[in-house]
């Protein structure tokens, strides 16, 4: 038998739907070469849309609004509450209102060099030119973003860019994005259009003829696992950060869906590629369900420091500014503070591994706003930042006004996710990817407020706008049922496994395997990964998988409303998925973005990329569970921006 | 710290539930409320027995999803979400009751789990400014003056948690509804819809057998994101407003 | 727009709100009207006469009189059946209550529940009392007021129902203005203490107002 790590390298694969000519033209140039649908003819495609964050919320409204008939999915109890709600910073637009040298041309540009020369230029480009209809777009639906008095729109600067190009609304930017993307999917269900199953999770996705025609998904309340049909079926089912145990994710948050596809041929792209946030409120215990974000705009006012000695247990307060560090602004000088998340980062697990890092087990930095205070008043800061302020004091009973706030940097997105092409469509026919849940944009490292931008533009001006030409183009497909034989065995496949779940009746609960692996991965294939550690990650991976299959223990019933069930199933995935991503990352030995090997790095400890061997997207194809995967290459031409060695200094 | 939880326990729906008494030790004062149940639940699963169903997601009070009433207040005794309340509001010995939303418009649906989807049914009616992707001008084209974006922020934060239902003795629905009227009718963008805006959502909220507001301001106190009881007046407000234009018509 | 008021629970408390500042104005009236007793037995009489020939030549005798009672009996109970209806809703909206109790979550719900049911009683007693002196203790002489309301205060129970009331009385307008205001969207951030001011001043004035009678009676000062 070989071993997982012996992977295969099969064909390249391509993307066949992005135009060639100006880069500026090529999305214009797609849209009109893509087919429609005729709006009478819509209403006779049924697509499904699971998920319903930002990305799913807003295309499954502006299917709808276009006449398709919708059938939307979300585990949580109403579609209002998918996680994208939890972005706080903002969202990127080249709208260039301050005058600040701004462009379409510059986004693309930072995101490209952001994401370390690792996204598709296509993509980007487009993203770039579609963000100044999104904030269009959301200021229509009532989207209360921060006004200047003259009652203009505000904007602030973010991570990794020199331009003040992110408009926001105060620490609740997602959560207001999220509610105009739901208000917008609400109106589509109360006239019909939408066909809304909260609390109803995909298990699995029904491929007919090499098409994807529909999913398995299982009421969470009943219990009951149903089967539904589509023409189209659009996955919005956001990242796989909870791989880790330990992220910013939301606790249900899961890989299951995306996990599936990938399983019935969709080729899954750059699994290592994943974003650890800098600051992030450090964990306090054992006891640690989940990990909270501190917005990144904080970066703006906020300067970051620790003890220029190793082993300072002095407060804060006690330490003299000429023993202090503020390490980002003295190695960064021309960014300083406002470094991309995956160096400012890497930064702070430096200093920590120094021994300089402060709090509770070295594990932190101090994030510190007297000076801002001094500069622009008290009054002033609670404007900005206060929501936060008191979220960081509610954690941890510290008044971040009194004294610095603690960060360490914890998982936070995911940049890689399913492969898609230019019109979002997976390798499987009439299956398409959008928001988190694709590779397409950030490349290795996504930049702050650029996720929303993203989720947004894919549902509400790329999939509609794609899908249009996978329908057009396969106007009549046949009709299928419960009793087809494909579907009958994916019914089967579904079912055994949950039934195998509850029959086990081992020794441990299902968050116990889940805090396993997600340690053994922030261990081995978190910020820094090394060759051996992760052929250790690759070596464990297994024997906890075969460990779980032995002793989970799943209380309750099938038929039932069982949370259990729910948890262990989603990690029945994790346990696969994490062997791919210590395997994509072990084959990337080149550091770039968030994915940092440290036998790849400058002289200065910087990430070291390699052009010549890694400029290409990495694609796998599933051959089975433990069993080396397929690696296909899509080629990245940089023919607008330069790779060149990433300068913040 | 050493506690003893007495939990809302109710099979399904249908069942009848009542009150379980359990203890857990060990419990540590920075441990969120949840991580407290999350480790009462480990031991359940360990000794073959349901562990307590309890609706949670983000843990960031942001979702909405957590709803939890502890010793008869909603989100329990500070003001914040569940998920945000941590142990150190609690003392070592304490004894804690933890029960499900109470309200007909939110019936159970297994122990401290409730349907809230009246909630969305009242957006459905009109918590939304029609827009169509597409169709929108560019964003300069209308400022907006500050202190009306600040007002619309202001009630925009609802999480749509259900607390103030909870909370409120007649299961009123009024902050919830009011909060989203107040947000988009300010907005020049919400103009267009204003009145029907406002009489559809109260429709749909008295539909959903929601009672009626006594102004107790039992909301007001318990909502985590501080959404004031004035947002009442102000929707009653815009509701007269909207009736005596209809009238006109 | 009558429909749509009385259908939703809003434009219920709208009528409740209307219908109480109806009463409320009247009580205004009706106090100041009472402290004349304090001037002897012929003024309060002359000023009983009065009411009456409100409005002559204009309005027969009693015209007047008959049309404010014809108002506030359509605000009584369109200000009753909204409550009854409007609590009725609530109390359906909450089968079930909370294992753990918190007494103050309902207080002013309940003082406005059972005081309005303690109001509503009395002003029957009232009204038989000294309108049509059906259960008037002594002799009721119609056209002497002032000796029916002596008459009253002299039973310990006349008393004793009298003040009740008016406590009740008090503590609903306390909360029944605010409220109302609310109601009719008049209430804002800068106005709110203004007018909470305005209910306590107001429900402060109205019962010391109506009391100020029997304490006058018990004490001596009226005879």
């Amino acid at each position: 038998m070989t071993s997982y790590a012996d992977y295969t390298t099969g064909e390249p694969v391509t993307d066949t739907k992005a135009p060639t000519g100006p880069i500026n033209e090529r999305w214009d140039k797609r849209r009109f070469e893509a087919k429609l649908v005729n709006p009478a003819n819509r209403r006779k495609h049924t697509v499904i849309v699971v998920g319903t964050g930002l990305a799913g919320g807003s295309a499954g409204a502006t299917l709808a609004e276009q006449g398709y008939h919708v059938v939307q999915f979300c585990y949580q109890d109403s579609p209002r509450r998918a996680h994208s709600i939890a972005a706080q910073g903002g969202i990127n637009a080249a709208k260039n209102y301050r005058n600040d040298g701004d462009s379409i041309h510059r986004l693309f540009y930072d995101t490209v060099k952001g994401g370390d020369f690792r996204a598709r230029e296509s993509n980007v480009h487009r993203l770039a030119q579609i963000s100044v209809e999104i904030i269009d777009q959301c200021v229509a639906q009532g989207v209360p973003f921060a006004r200047e008095y003259g009652g203009l729109l505000d904007t602030r600067s973010f991570g990794g860019v020199q331009v003040s190009r992110t408009f926001y609304a105060r620490g609740q930017t997602g959560q207001q994005l999220l509610l105009g993307a739901y208000q917008a999917l609400s109106r589509q269900i109360a006239a019909g259009n939408v066909e809304m199953h909260p609390r109803t999770e995909m298990l699995d996705l029904i491929v007919v003829d090499g098409r994807a025609r529909g999913i398995v998904a299982r009421d969470l309340i009943t219990g009951k696992i149903d089967t539904y049909f589509a023409d189209a079926v659009v996955l919005a089912s956001g990242g796989y950060g909870n791989v880790f145990y330990l992220s910013t994710n939301a606790m249900n948050s899961n890989a299951t869906a995306v996990w599936r596809a990938h399983r019935r041929g969709a080729y899954f792209a750059n699994p290592c590629f994943t974003q650890i946030h800098p600051t992030c409120i450090p964990r306090t215990g054992d006891h640690q369900s989940k990990l909270t974000l501190m917005s990144e705009s904080l970066r703006n006012d906020g300067r970051i420091w620790v003890p220029k000695a190793k082993g300072d247990t002095r407060p804060a307060s006690q330490i003299p500014e000429n023993e202090r560090d503020y390490y980002l602004e003295r190695i960064y000088p021309s960014f300083g503070n406002l470094v991309p998340r995956d160096i400012a980062s890497r930064a702070a697990k430096n200093v920590c591994d120094e021994g300089r890092g402060v709090g509770p087990g070295g594990q932190g930095v101090y994030l510190d706003f007297a000076d801002a205070i001094k500069r622009m008043g008290r009054g002033a800061v609670e404007a900005k930042y206060g929501n936060l302020f008191d979220m960081y004091q509610r954690i941890t009973d510290e008044d971040p006004y009194q004294v610095p706030m603690r960060i360490y940097p914890a998982v936070h997105y995911t940049m890689g996710g399913l492969w898609v092409d230019y019109d979002l469509q997976t390798t499987i026919p009439g299956l398409f990817a959008i928001g988190e849940a694709n590779f397409s944009d950030h490349g290795a490292n996504r930049l702050g407020a650029s996720a929303l931008m993203q989720g947004l533009a894919d549902g509400y001006f790329v999939l509609p706008a794609t899908i249009n030409d996978y329908l057009a183009r396969n106007p009549h497909q046949e009709s299928i049922t419960v009793e087809h034989p494909v579907v009958q065995e994916v019914l089967a496949e579904t079912e055994d496994r949950l039934n195998l779940l509850l029959s086990v009746d081992g020794d441990r609960t299902p968050d116990s395997f889940h805090r396993e692996v997600g340690e053994l991965m922030w261990e081995f294939c978190g910020m820094a990964r090394t060759d051996s550690g992760l052929r250790k990650a690759l070596e464990r991976i297994p024997q906890i998988r075969e460990e779980f299959w032995r002793r989970i223990k799943v209380p309750g019933s099938g038929e039932e409303f069982n949370q259990s069930l729910e948890k262990a199933n989603r990690i029945v995935d994790y346990l696969e998925l994490a062997e791919l991503m210590c395997l994509d990352a072990l084959h990337r030995s080149e550091s770039c973005g968030g994915h940092f090997r440290e036998e790849s790095q400058t002289p200065d400890g910087e990430a070291a990329r390699k052009d010549e061997e890694f400029s290409y997207a990495a694609a796998w194809e599933f051959t089975g569970t433990g069993e080396a995967p397929v690696l296909h290459k899509e080629d990245l031409v940089f023919e607008y921006v330069h790779p060149t060695q990433r300068s913040y200094a | 710290m050493k506690l003893t939880l007495r939990v809302w326990r109710q099979q399904n729906a249908d069942a009848d539930g009542a009150m379980s008494t359990y203890e857990v030790d060990g419990i540590s004062p920075d441990m969120s409320f949840l991580e407290m149940l999350d480790t009462l639940n480990e031991e359940l699963i360990l000794k073959g027995e349901d562990p307590v169903a309890f609706d949670h997601d983000c843990r960031e009070g942001i979702c909405g999803a957590c709803s939890l009433v502890i010793n008869g207040d909603a989100h329990g005794p500070e003001r914040t979400t569940t998920c945000q309340l941590h142990m150190r509001s609690f003392k070592d010995g304490d004894t804690i009751d933890i029960e499900p939303w109470r309200a007909a418009a939110f019936p159970v649906i297994k122990d401290l789990v409730v349907d809230r989807s009246a909630f969305d049914r009242i957006i459905q009616a009109g918590g939304y400014i029609t827009a169509p992707t597409g169709s929108a001008p560019e964003a300069h084209a209308t400022p907006v003056p500050k202190p009306d974006a600040d007002f619309a922020f202001e009630h925009a934060e609802c999480i749509g948690c259900g607390a103030c239902v909870a909370a409120c003795p007649n299961g009123s629905a009024m902050l919830f509804t009011s909060a989203k009227v107040n947000h988009l009718n300010v907005l020049p963008q919400g103009a267009p819809e204003r009145e029907s805006r406002v009489l559809d959502m109260v429709a749909q909220m008295d539909e959903e057998g929601f009672g009626g507001c006594t102004l107790t301001g039992e909301c007001a106190t318990a909502c985590p994101k501080g959404i004031p009881l004035m947002s009442i007046t102000g929707m009653n407000k815009e509701w007269l407003r909207a009736t005596r234009k209809a009238a006109k018509r | 727009m009558a429909r749509t008021m009385w259908d939703s629970s809003v434009g219920k408390k709208t009528v409740m709100a209307v219908s109480g500042l109806i009463m409320l104005l009247y009580l205004v009236a009706h106090m100041i009207g009472n402290l004349k007793i304090f001037f002897g037995a012929g003024e309060f009489n002359d000023y009983a006469h009065w009411l009456r020939t409100v409005g002559e030549p204009f309005m027969h005798y009693e015209w007047t009189l008959w049309l404010i009672r014809v108002v506030l009996v359509v605000a009584v109970v369109a200000h009753a059946v909204s409550a009854y209806q409007l609590s009725r809703r609530d109390i359906k909206a909450r089968p079930s209550k909370y294992v753990h109790k918190k007494p103050r979550a309902s207080y002013a719900t309940r003082t406005m529940r059972w005081g309005g049911i303690i109001l509503g009683l009395f002003i029957v007693w009232h009204i038989l009392d000294l309108t049509t002196g059906t259960v008037h203790p002594g002799g009721f002489e119609t056209g002497k007021p002032y000796q029916n309301i002596l008459d009253t205060f002299s039973t310990w129970y006349g008393n004793v129902i009298y003040i009740v009331a008016m406590l009740a009385l008090g503590l609903h307008i306390r909360h029944g203005f605010w409220s109302a205001a609310q109601t009719l969207g008049v209430g804002s951030r800068t106005r709110d203490r203004a007018l909470k001011t305005v209910a306590n001043v107001l429900a402060l004035l109205l019962t010391a107002g109506f009391i100020a009678v029997p304490v006058g009676v018990m004490t001596g000062v009226v005879n």
